[in-house]
This record gives C-alpha cells, structure tokens and sequence, in this order.
C-alpha cells in the first residue's frame, strides 16, 4: 500500500517557523529507499530537537545497520519545536519522517532511544503527533510497536505504561533479531495479532505488559513478575562484541541544519570499568571492548572523506584508557597534520598525560580550553565515588595544561554526592584557587582561566548508589551559594574564575525519573498534558509544573516526590528495576555502596583492566570478555609521546 | 591572539596561496529553499572538503576555508541565481568543479555553472574582483513570486496601486526589533505574468535594486497586502532568478506589459 508524503501539507507551516531546515530531510548521507520494496519499516526517533539528536550515535550506527539490509527501511524523526507543533495540530498534519515525510503511525516500528530521562515528554508528543495511542494498551494491531532503548531505558519503568518493547543494552544485533521476528510474523499473516508479535520478542527485549508489578501497603514494591508462560522472569541486556566487526557509522548523515556536535565521531572503545560508583553509564556498558587502531585510522579517513567534517572525536568513556591511545593520537595526528582537520578527545581524565594527548591532537589548532571532571572537592568525597584523583594529580594535570598553551581549563563537579558535608563542597573554592596560583606560575602570564561547573547528583538505577538518598534542592542550593560566595571571597582569583552551576530543582525531576517505578507514568502524562515540553532545555522546564503534576497523579498513593528521590533503600526493598539484568551482580553493587560509605573510610576499587577480576557480575553473566589491545599495528608515525603521568 | 606558547601559529594550508579564484552560480531549490544564508555556507565548506577541492585557508588560529559570498535569499526563499566564489590553491577545471560539487552537495543545492573570475564568461557575475569577494556589479535581483489564493485580476489591481505610489511604508521584526522600510523606492519592475498552473494563482515577477538596507520581496507582499488589499491564503512561494546589473533584468518581463523602467 503507497504511503503519502505529508510534505505538501507540511511545506506552507515552514515560512511560519524557526529553523525550518531541521524538518526537511535531504542530507547527505541520508537514505530514502522504496517503502513497497521493504517488508519491515523503522522510525528511529531521537525524542528532542533535530540539533541535538542529529548527531547521537546510537541512532547514526542503527540507522545504517538496518538500512544496509535488504527489504528494510530505516528513517529518522526528531521532537518538532513547540512553533511547528501547534501548527501541526491546528492543520492536521501528523509527526513525519524526515527522509521522505512519511506519517510515523505507517511504520512497523517506532523506536525511541533515550539517552535522557528528560526526553520522555517529548517521546509522548512524537507519539501524540503520529496519531498512536499513548498508552501501550490501547493500542491496536495496525499501529507501530512503539520501542525504547538507550541508557535510560535501563530503568524504563516509568514510561512502561508507553512502550511496547525496551531493548536493554547494545542495538546493533538487538534491532536486526527484532527485524527478523516482525518478517517471520508478517509472512506468517500476523499469528496472535500485536500479543503474539510481543510474545516472540520477549526473549529480545522487555516486554511491559507481560509483567505485573504488586505494591506493599507502605507503597514499596512487593514482586514484579510474569504473566504468562514463556516469558523470563528477568530480561538481560544485549553486548556487542568485536566492535571492529561494526564499523558504524560508515555513511554519516550530515546535516545542512546547525547542530550541537559537529564532528565525525568514532566510537574508539566501549564500556568503561573505572568504577566511578555514581557513573551508570560506566556500570551498564561493561566489559570494555576496544576497536582497533587500524579499524579507528579506517573509519576515520573513511568517515572524514564521505562527511566533509572538519572535525573527528574519538569517542568513548574515558578516551585515554585505549590501550593505544599514544599510538593512535600520534598517527591520526600524522595523517591529518596540514589538512586542517581537527581532533579531539571528548572526555578525559585528570591525569598529565591526558594533556600531553590533547596537545598532540591539537597540534595544528588553538588550544581554547580543556576539560577535567574531579566530580568531588575532596580528596575524602572523591574516595567515596571511586573517583580517585589526588589533589597532587589536577595540580600536576592543569600545570601541564597551562604550559603547554592551554589558556582555560573546565572542571566538572557534583553537589550532594552520598556522605557530603559542606566542606567537601566548599574545598572546590580552594582548588580552584590553587589550580590558579599554579597555572599563573605555569604560564608565565595571569590571563589564564578556570571554570568551576557544578550540578546536583542524581542517583542513577544498576550503580553502587542506586540505594542512595538523592540530596535535597534546599542543601544542594546552600552548598551552591557558599561555594559561589567562597570563589569570590579572594580579590586576588576571583576574576580568574567562573562559576557555573545547575540548582537543586533541576535534578529532583531527573531523579523522579530515573529511580521511578510505573506509577510514575501518571506522573509524567499529567505533566505532559499540563504542557511539559523539552525538559531538557532549561528555558523550557518548569518544576513548578512536574511538583503539581505529582502531587496530582500520586495524590491516591502512598508515595510522592520526596519518596522517590530524597529515601535511602535498604538491601531487602525491591528496586523497580531487579528484574531488568545489565550484568550487575546485586550483592557487588552492595558490597560496593556499603564499602564507598563505610566510616573508616571507602574501600577503592580498582579497573579490571589491569587488576584481577572481581566478578562484578557484568562477563560472567552475559558470556562475554575484555576485549583490548594492543594489537601492536601502526596507522603511519612511528614516534611515540613522552609519558609523564602514567596511570 | 597569537599565543607564543601555543601551537605553530597559521595553521596549515594558510601558508598556501590561492592561485585560482572560480565564481560559483548555484540555485537553492525545492526543500533546500528553507535553508539559511549559514545553512548553506555549511554546506558549502563540506561539500567543498567532500569534493576533495584544494580550497585556500585563511590564516590565524581557526583557519577558515576561503569562501565569499554574495547576499543570499533569504530562508524560505527559492533561488535560480546564488552567487560564491571559491579560492583554490591549485588550478582546476571550471567544468570537472561544477560536477564535483554537484556530486558532494545535497541535491536542492545545485551548481549551475562555475567560472573563472575575472574571465568575463557568460555568468552575468563573472566581471568585478571575486578575488576580494566583491560581488558589486550585483545590483538588482528579478524575483517570481506565486500569490496562493490571489487572483491575476486582484494581482494586476494591487499592483497598479503600488506602482502608483510615492512611497510604501512598511515594518519588519527583525532580530535588532522592528524596522521600517520603504518597499516602493527599491522596486524597478514589478509586473502580474500570464503563466497556467498554480491553482489560477496571480504570479507576479519584479525587478528590486538591491539597497541598504535591503528591501525583501515579502517586504514588498507586506506592502501589496497591507495597502492594496490582497490577501495570500498562504506564505507566498518566492524564487530569485536572476541577478545583475539593473539593465540587464529590465524589460524581459513582456506578456502583461505592466514594467516600468
């Protein structure tokens, strides 16, 4: 059956709005393929604004993955910014795709990938627009499974109530056995309707509606538990292994529209075993799987060649962990050296070496600013996240930034981290001014800067502090107040450093969020209904709004916000995620909360990368292995950096 | 700034100079027409580095790949007749860089020819110094414009009215707040043109000199709407096609016969 293009509808709407060009589609790279020739259609959806989901990886790789198959179509549709949105409603035209603005609601499957818990508003306009029922069960056979995966998908209950599938983990192979299953269904004239399609993927992916959740009287959660035979009684993530396997993104889709990274970026490793005990992604993405050297120099030409970017990131958790990262930085260096192409390491540790990298990849640019994330003020708080940076280590790190050139230097904090006092936080104000007092004697000049960036913690779901009590915005915002007011107490640094911070309120939501069960659906509907839109965006979000609408949705029951966000779990409480498996062993992750606050002191964990295992859970669970280098090959340079901090 | 204890300064291919500067004519076309003046330039930068043109860089820290612009149409606006000119290190073929760039740009941005500055060929942007970026000689636009919803008859009365008058005050919100023109004083041309299709929709084509500061084709919708009573059921469909000196556009509108020149 021909699908129409809603374009003619749609083009008289965008002389009316801002930045009509996101909702166009035309990129290069983009794909639009015949849609009677494919039996199973996607529509992959980042659920914020085209700027920010363009560039997002996971939809790039998934994207490409499904739409190198034959007979399958993938296409991508974004959040449309509330101007195109009344338009839309006032005009009846429906959420579209941008390759060839197909209605969303024609597709077999809508996925959502959720990097953010801030972005489920946004999923339920998408859904709303495309004319599909929010709810899962209302929903009928001839609408799109509506799917969810991405980081906070690891806990998706509360937007269970929305979603007709969560794929956990890696999506790679996920989204092509799912394709597999929806052919096999098809072609079998639909058996059991959208039930029996559900009930063969349930092996895949987590399927809501085949489990009940029972509440104690207290409103904690007494089992989550099957409803029917054949399903397991825990859904396990999904683990790519052999990255260099999967080359993606090949065929970058490059966008006309400004965006908010814009660069080519390569995936260098995945996971990440620091055990930084707040960090989720850190947790849920083991083991550590690196891509090669050789395959990196590939994708990157590769990459580079189709793209036009002038820009490549080389991607990962803590870029400088790959086993040949002086190798890599080195030749890429080489390669690009007079092309004006620029790289980059997205993220990097505090450690000197970490600079003398950045320095090598900027060899042929400006060196503006880098970035270093001690999280805790303290030696003592940084002990309890297991994030262990000496005081020694960022004085010797930033010293070797400013001499090099670097003339600002970002360090990333966090407010309310378990056990904090408001010393740990008013230590920052006397870091900042010693990293200063050195990188001014570093320099030679006292025009260098120091940005302190700080925001709430929030505890995340499969990490040592999910058990944890989320600090409340009253002590979070005091602690923020001293700490601004203690930075510009010295006349003689003051100027030399800025201060910016997210308040307590904004993290109550994204805690709400993260740690919430399936009531908290009601939660983010009413929200939602009240207007709750792109609560990412602080221009958009309003507390006010989100407090009413859980005041509201849990009025009938024994829990609110407080509940959710500011109450310490003890070991027995049922997490609304248990039955969810990202590979974590409970009682580790006990043993690791327990040890991060134990009164003497926490116990440090250290990255089995380089020390025995100890069986967090995340290889023996799932089958699967540390995958690193090094592999010994070379890109092109032969010459190697100086180590200066070493791990 | 330069920043001794930076990086070699200049960058990389800055020390190389341009030995070639190719005027570039391209149309921005069917859904490309609502890309922005920066739109289009990024997709320029890209498509030229796709291409794999040995572009000139400018110096300094964030060396910049040398590329001039003339004054695009605005976003929403359609275009037969963009005009940039490309900086080379290397000489190239005016032909093999046409199709290049036609390989590497997403389709709606379409080079339409390409030649050397300076080389008087048949682009009417081919004189003056593209060297320095100069588009000078470009003084007047031709504009096509499909009122939806306007008959040719109410077209052809609004339009008198406007020729009519001395002046046409009208306002737009900008950025920098709202800003007063006078639509009249910028039109040269401005005639209802017989053409089938459009639902029966009035199609208007004029001749605007390009003033400062610039009067915009919906500055002059504003002005037929406002004062000489037509009312578009939608955002009119707008397309540049042409650019040059005034002589040049004149006069070529003939079947209403309306011009004034």
């Amino acid at each position: 059956m021909p699908v129409e293009s809603v374009y003619p509808a749609l083009e008289p709407l965008l002389p009316s709005v801002r930045k009509p060009i996101q909702y166009v589609g035309g990129e290069v790279g983009s794909v639009v393929k015949d849609w009677d020739a494919a039996d199973v259609r996607w529509a992959l959806c980042y659920p914020d604004a085209y700027e920010v989901g363009l560039p997002n990886q996971g939809i790039q790789i998934l994207y490409e993955v499904l739409n190198e198959r034959d007979g399958v179509l993938a296409e991508r549709t974004y959040t449309v910014w509330p101007d195109l949105e009344a338009l839309m409603r006032e005009h009846g035209v429906p959420q579209f795709t941008l390759e060839a603005h197909r209605p969303v609601a024609a597709f077999d499957v809508l996925g959502f990938s959720f990097a953010a818990e801030l972005g489920y508003t946004n999923m339920l306009t998408v859904l709303d627009l495309a004319g599909i029922p929010l709810l899962a069960s209302e929903r009928a056979d001839c609408h799109p499974l509506v799917i969810g995966g991405g980081h906070a998908a690891f806990n998706p209950e509360p937007v269970a109530d929305f979603l007709d599938g969560v794929v956990l983990g890696d999506g790679e192979q996920a989204v092509l056995a799912i394709t597999d299953v929806i052919r096999e269904w098809k072609r079998e004239g639909c058996p059991g309707g959208r039930d029996g399609l559900l009930l063969r993927l349930s092996t895949i992916a987590y399927i809501p509606r085949f489990y009940d959740v029972s509440y104690h009287a207290d409103g904690k959660i007494s089992k989550t538990v099957p409803n029917r035979q054949g399903v397991p009684a825990t859904v396990s993530k999904h683990t790519l292994m052999d990255l260099d396997a999967w080359p993606y993104p090949r065929k970058p889709v490059v966008p006309v529209a400004e965006t908010v990274h814009e660069r080519f970026s390569v995936e260098i490793f995945r996971g990440c075993t620091r055990g930084c005990r707040f960090c989720q992604a850190g947790m849920i993405t083991r083991p550590v799987r690196e891509r090669s050297i050789t395959t990196i120099g590939s994708m990157v030409a590769n990459g580079v060649a189709a793209s036009g970017f002038d820009e490549v990131g080389l991607l990962s958790l803590s870029s400088a962990d790959h086993s040949e990262i002086n190798e890599i930085a080195v030749d890429l260096a080489d390669c690009y050296e007079g092309s004006n192409i620029g790289l980059s390491l997205p993220s990097t540790r505090v450690d000197a070496f970490n600079v003398t990298l950045a320095d090598e990849l900027s060899r042929n640019g400006r060196r503006s600013g880098l970035t270093f994330a001690p999280e805790g003020g303290s030696e003592r708080l940084r002990q309890v996240i297991n994030k262990m940076v000496t005081e020694e280590d960022l004085i010797r790190t930033v010293t070797t930034a400013y001499a090099s050139g670097w003339r600002q230097v970002k360090l990333y904090f966090m407010c309310g981290l378990p056990t904090e006092t408001d010393e740990d936080v008013l230590a920052i104000a006397q870091l900042a001014r010693k990293v200063i007092a050195a990188g001014r004697e570093a320099a030679g000049r006292r025009d260098i800067r120091c940005t302190v960036s700080i925001g709430g913690f929030v505890p995340k779901p499969h990490t040592p502090f999910q058990w944890a009590a989320q600090c409340t915005p009253e002590v979070v915002d005091a602690r923020l107040r001293a700490l601004g007011g203690a930075l510009r107490a010295d006349r003689g640094t003051a100027k030399s450093i800025g201060y910016r911070y997210h308040g307590g309120q904004d993290g109550i939501i994204e805690g709400l969020l993260s740690r919430g069960d399936r009531r908290v659906g009601r939660v983010i509907l009413a929200a939602w209904r009240d207007g709750a839109r792109f609560d990412g965006w602080s221009e958009h979000f309003s507390f006010e709004r989100w407090q009413q609408a859980a005041e509201q949705a849990l009025a009938e029951e024994p829990v609110d916000l407080a509940w959710y966000t500011a109450r310490e779990r003890d070991y027995s409480e049922v997490l609304p995620w248990d039955h969810l498996d990202a590979g974590l062993d409970r009682d580790w992750l006990w043993q690791d909360w327990q040890d991060s606050i134990a009164p003497e002191g926490a116990a440090e964990v250290e990255d089995c990368r380089w020390t025995p295992c100890y069986e967090c859970g995340a290889c023996s669970a799932m089958g699967t292995e540390i995958q690193v280098g090094p592999t010994g090959e070379r890109l092109d340079g032969r010459r190697l950096l100086p180590v200066v901090g070493g791990r | 700034m330069p920043n001794p204890a930076g990086p070699h300064p200049a960058g990389n291919g800055a020390a190389v100079p341009a030995v070639q500067h190719l005027v570039v004519r391209y149309a921005k076309r069917g859904k490309m027409r609502f890309a922005s003046h920066r739109d289009v330039a990024r997709a320029f930068e890209r498509g030229v580095r796709r291409a794999g043109l040995p572009i000139a860089y400018s110096a300094g820290f964030t060396p910049h790949p040398k590329i001039s612009y003339a004054g695009g149409a605005p976003t929403g606006v359609a275009s037969e007749a963009e005009y940039l000119s490309l900086a080379l290190t290397a000489r190239q073929n005016e032909t093999q860089v046409c199709g290049q760039l036609n390989a590497a740009l997403p389709d709606g941005i379409d080079v339409i020819d390409v030649t050397e500055a300076g080389a008087g060929g048949s682009s009417s942007a081919g004189s003056g110094s593209a060297s320095s970026g100069g588009f000078g000689h470009l003084e007047a636009s031709a504009w096509r414009m499909v009122l939806p919803g306007v008959t040719p008859e109410e077209a052809r009365r609004a339009v008198a009215g406007f020729l009519a008058r001395a002046e046409a005050p009208v306002e737009r919100l900008t950025d920098k707040g709202v800003r007063r023109l006078d639509a009249r004083a910028a039109v040269v041309e401005l005639t209802v043109i017989d053409e089938a299709g459009f639902d029966g929709c009035a199609i208007l084509r004029m001749v605007v000199l390009h003033t400062a500061p610039a009067v915009r084709s919906e500055d002059i919708v504003t002005a037929l709407r406002e004062q000489d009573g037509i009312a578009p059921s939608s955002p009119p469909m707008i397309t540049r096609l042409a650019q040059g000196q005034r002589a040049q556009l004149t006069g070529q509108a003939l079947p209403a016969g309306e011009g004034v020149s």
